[in-house]
């Protein structure tokens, strides 16, 4: 059987809209060098890699191989993961599955993205089947929006229900340097900033950001050797149901819940609000931050917007989600899933800073790309 | 296979992705391409560790992972380590009308080598081992191109 | 460690411009393995696909194979690359523990894409891309390289096309099978010196799956003559840009063979049959070096005195090879797939006698940058 494998090094760039001092390559050296000065080690001890991102986000073919200079890759076995939003749990699950196989003891996980060199938009389009559906209905923020105006004629909820999220989270992101928007706001300033795309508004939604996330995978004797404390792999899961748009269930995540239910199984969680001491969601756009958190069985069906205003969700809460300001706050896609892993992992090995939730023993992380693709991560303090 | 199969008028939709791109140079390769633009000269760089002399310049040493801030002028001669003539034509990509000549130049003064074009000859009397420089165009916006091709030297 | 079996395989013929869509060419072969491992979808627990956003023309390409390739609502993911990258990847997911059976498969169309454009994305956009150089101008460049350090010649190469282009008459999947001569190659259109059209492989489009199960599973699933073993595998990558590498220089096939070989537990006396990736005739004997099976700069030498051809200690490519059909993606894994009905005995008139070992190479990026070997075994 497979073995044990934790975390034991995360980096991650500084996060912003434009990152004119550093080519795609440099964003990456940047968040490699960090991750192994974060795990007090050398490229030497890193046996293989994996990278991934989105190919029309920066229009390089075979990224695996143009980035070897920045991940440090010359004759080091690297291959290339790719989904969409989800790359970066793409990528993690390859590493962890890696390390986990025996066929090598540690493994980098490096995801990245320049949202600033493309249009992202545009790019995301192309997701959309060519023949039906490209011209009528793609990019990120108009299914986003239906989905969360059915939910709302459904259950009830509220567009100040998503701006509670939206206000949380930017908040919390004041307290993570790496993080782009970093700014206090309101729940009116959510209100009212632009509408983009009822009901989604500007601050409901997450920018397009360049950084990069870099994370050390380890099998169990190393990573007691290379850390004090790793952050443990219990679970890796991964559900996607596509076919046509006009095939996806709205009004529920199907593919998260049967994700998280699986990763629940495998962990052996059967209460997640109780057991669960912090959360890194890969919400992106406030309303998902309402709309999904029945379908992970954090609330009966239709409940988001109670639970959270009832603020078990705030960084006081029993519940902590997105300490580090979450997707709303930093989006470079394809390191955006990773970086829920990474905050995840800080958070158990005790290295959040100010976002640091006390005594973290379970953390729950997870990534989402177009369309209803949902990847689970549970971590944890403890050998599974 | 069912018969309408083969009655089927077979319809292809033409598409092209059209998504503009601006890529960020970097400190490293903006030193560079400065460098070649307003004083047309041609800059390595040098890993402190381990000696290797990169041209086009290194963020990283690729066997040490050292940062790179050691610079060095180049001469910018070289030699053909390989080349091809490229004979067919490929719309949108050829820099000129073939045929015309691609290089791998290895540059004196340093231990990498530079892809670029071979020009001012005829491409048949091109051979492995040539000795090149740069011939650079008057205007340069700060690209590849402002090195206009190489051409052999006595 | 627990090992790996390939338990079905299956594989469209190749050929130039299919009129199905590459959604239904993944639904064929997905197929086809199912049946060849005599198992259902439901028994399948996991996909890898090995696609790529540039030449499907669409971003998250495994969106547009998710369903015909088995993956609805299961546990799917994309490697992009060659196919045998896609392999390790879904060996890795069984030997971690969490996954019993993995549908692998890899589609490629490249009748509907630009191959120069695409190939041309590959190099760096700040530095090489605007000069234009793209797969064949870029292995032009190798192949002269090659012939200075090995003394090789434009002739000895067309042996190569000559050998798998024959093979190839012995293949029914294969795109380009030709009973052609050293001249022909050599009288074939001048595309990038040294490389001619019928150095270089062409154009395709096809598909090609395999399902891999653990041993638990593998020994309840199928009878003893479908499995074949995923014995060793070792994949390396060299530096990026082609002036930074002796593109004559073979060290990280070096290093990823020699992975295999330990993993195997083989030598080279063991392997009884190769497909090596000749995206260009040149790339069969320099990947042969790099594999061991010539000394340096030998390989032409070699070819020249007939050594792997099908009848030969040796046969390497007996599918045809890349020469004969190359649909990018799957390129590697139609490799896998031959050293599996090799290894079963089901290659038909092109079985190598008495294969047990089988090796596949597929590489990625420009100028073989990167490898993937695999040893696989009955």
């Amino acid at each position: 059987m497979g073995k044990r494998v934790g975390i034991v090094g995360v980096g991650q760039t500084h996060h912003a809209s434009h990152r004119l001092d550093a080519s795609g390559v440099e964003v990456i050296a940047e968040a490699v060098t960090r991750c192994l000065d974060d795990a007090q080690t050398t490229l030497d001890a890193v046996d293989a890699i994996i990278i991934g991102n989105m190919d029309h986000f920066e229009n390089i073919n075979y990224v695996d191989m143009w980035a070897v200079d920045g991940l440090g890759g010359c004759m080091k076995p690297v291959f290339k993961v790719t989904t969409g939003g989800t790359t970066g749990t793409t990528v993690g699950a390859a590493a962890y599955y890696s390390a986990a196989s025996g066929m090598f003891d540690t493994v980098m996980a490096v995801g990245w993205e320049k949202n600033s060199e493309s249009d992202t938009q545009a790019a995301i389009a192309t997701c959309a089947n060519p023949v039906l559906e490209r011209d009528p209905f793609a990019g990120a923020i108009g299914p986003l929006a239906t989905e969360y105006s059915m939910y709302m004629k459904a259950y009830g909820a509220t567009e100040e229900d998503a701006a509670i999220v939206a206000a949380r989270d930017r908040n919390n992101a004041l307290n993570n340097p790496y993080a782009h928007n970093r700014m206090h706001v309101t729940v009116e300033d959510v209100m009212n900033s632009p509408m983009l795309s009822y009901p989604v508004k500007f601050l409901d939604m997450c920018p397009r950001s360049d950084g990069a996330c870099a994370v050390i995978f380890a099998v169990e004797e190393k990573a007691k050797k290379m850390c004090d404390r790793p952050a443990w792999i219990h679970a890796s899961v991964v559900r996607h149901d596509y076919t046509h748009f006009g095939d996806l269930e709205w009004q529920w995540m199907p593919t998260l819940e049967r994700a998280t239910l699986q990763a629940y199984k495998y962990a052996g969680i059967t209460n997640p609000v109780k057991e669960f001491d912090v959360a890194e969601l890969y919400q992106p756009c406030s309303t998902t931050g309402v709309k999904w958190l029945d379908s992970m069985w954090f609330c009966e069906r239709g409940q988001g917007p109670k639970l959270i205003r009832s603020g078990a969700t705030h960084m006081d809460g029993i519940i902590p989600i997105n300490p580090s300001g979450g997707v709303v706050a930093t989006n470079p896609i394809g390191a955006t899933a990773l970086i829920r892993v990474a905050e995840a992992a800080w958070q158990i090995m005790g290295r959040a800073g100010d976002r640091q939730i006390p005594n973290v023993k379970k953390a729950l992380a997870t990534g989402f790309g177009g369309c209803s693709w949902s990847d689970v991560f549970v971590l944890g303090a403890d050998l599974p | 296979m069912a018969d309408w199969k083969s009655e089927v008028e077979e319809v292809v939709f033409p598409g092209k992705i059209c998504v503009p791109y601006s890529w960020t140079v970097g400190s490293t390769l903006s030193r560079w391409y400065v460098q070649l633009r307003d004083d047309g000269e041609i800059w390595a760089n040098r890993c402190p560790s381990c000696g290797t002399v990169y041209v086009p310049p290194k963020i990283k040493c690729i066997k040490c992972y050292k940062d790179m801030n050691d610079w060095v002028k180049l001469p910018g001669t070289g030699t053909i380590e390989t080349f091809t003539v490229v004979n067919k034509e490929r719309p949108g990509l050829d820099p000129k009308k073939p045929p015309f000549v691609y290089a791998v130049i290895k540059m004196d003064g340093a231990d990498t080598g530079m892809v670029h074009l071979i020009g001012g000859v005829e491409p048949e009397k091109v051979k492995v081992g040539m000795r090149v420089a740069p011939v650079l165009e008057k205007e340069r916006d700060g690209h590849i191109t402002d090195i206009k091709h190489f051409k052999p030297i006595a | 460690m627990e090992r790996v079996a390939v338990i079905g395989v299956g594989q469209t013929k190749y050929e130039t411009d299919k009129r199905e869509t590459f959604h239904e060419l993944v639904w064929e072969v997905a197929n086809k393995a199912l049946n060849d491992a005599g198992i259902t979808v439901r028994e399948i627990d996991n996909v890898v696909t090995i696609s790529s956003d540039f030449w499907d023309g669409r971003t998250i390409s495994t969106m547009a194979v998710s369903d015909t390739s088995g993956g609805y609502d299961k546990d799917i993911t994309t490697v992009e690359g060659d196919g045998t990258f896609g392999v390790l990847y879904g060996m890795m997911r069984i030997l971690s523990g969490s996954f019993g059976t993995t549908m692998v498969v890899a589609h490629h169309k490249g009748s509907e894409s630009n191959m120069a454009g695409i190939t041309n994305t590959s190099f760096d956009p700040l530095v090489e891309r605007k000069l234009g150089l793209d797969a064949i101008t870029s292995s032009a460049l190798q192949a002269r390289r090659y012939m200075t350090v090995s003394g090789g010649t434009e002739e000895q190469f067309a042996l190569v096309s000559v050998k798998n282009h024959g093979n190839a008459m012995r293949n029914p999947f294969a795109q380009l099978p030709m009973d052609i001569t050293v001249e022909d190659v050599m009288a074939s259109e001048m595309l990038a010196s040294p490389l001619k059209k019928l150095d270089c492989s062409p154009v395709s489009d096809g598909a090609a799956a395999v399902v891999l199960a653990a041993e638990r599973s593998a020994k309840k699933m199928t009878t003893n003559k479908k499995r074949v073993w995923l014995n060793g595998v070792g994949h390396c990558t060299d530096a990026y840009r082609l002036g930074d590498r002796d593109l004559a220089d073979t060290r990280a096939l070096k290093k990823a063979a020699k992975k295999a070989y330990d993993m195997a537990g083989v030598t080279l006396d063991d392997i009884d049959v190769a497909e090596v990736y000749d995206a260009f005739s040149y790339m069969e004997p320099l990947w042969l070096e790099g594999l061991g099976f010539c000394e340096d700069g030998q390989g032409p030498e070699q070819i020249e005195r007939g050594n792997f051809t099908l009848d030969s200690e040796l046969p390497v490519n007996p599918s045809g090879g890349r020469l004969s059909a190359n649909p990018v993606q799957v390129a590697g894994l139609a490799g896998v797939i031959e050293c599996v009905l090799q290894c079963r005995g089901e290659a038909g008139r092109r079985q190598v006698r008495g294969a047990e070992v089988a090796l596949a190479h597929g590489i990625n990026g420009m100028c073989g940058q990167s490898h993937c070997v695999w040893i696989l075994g009955k």
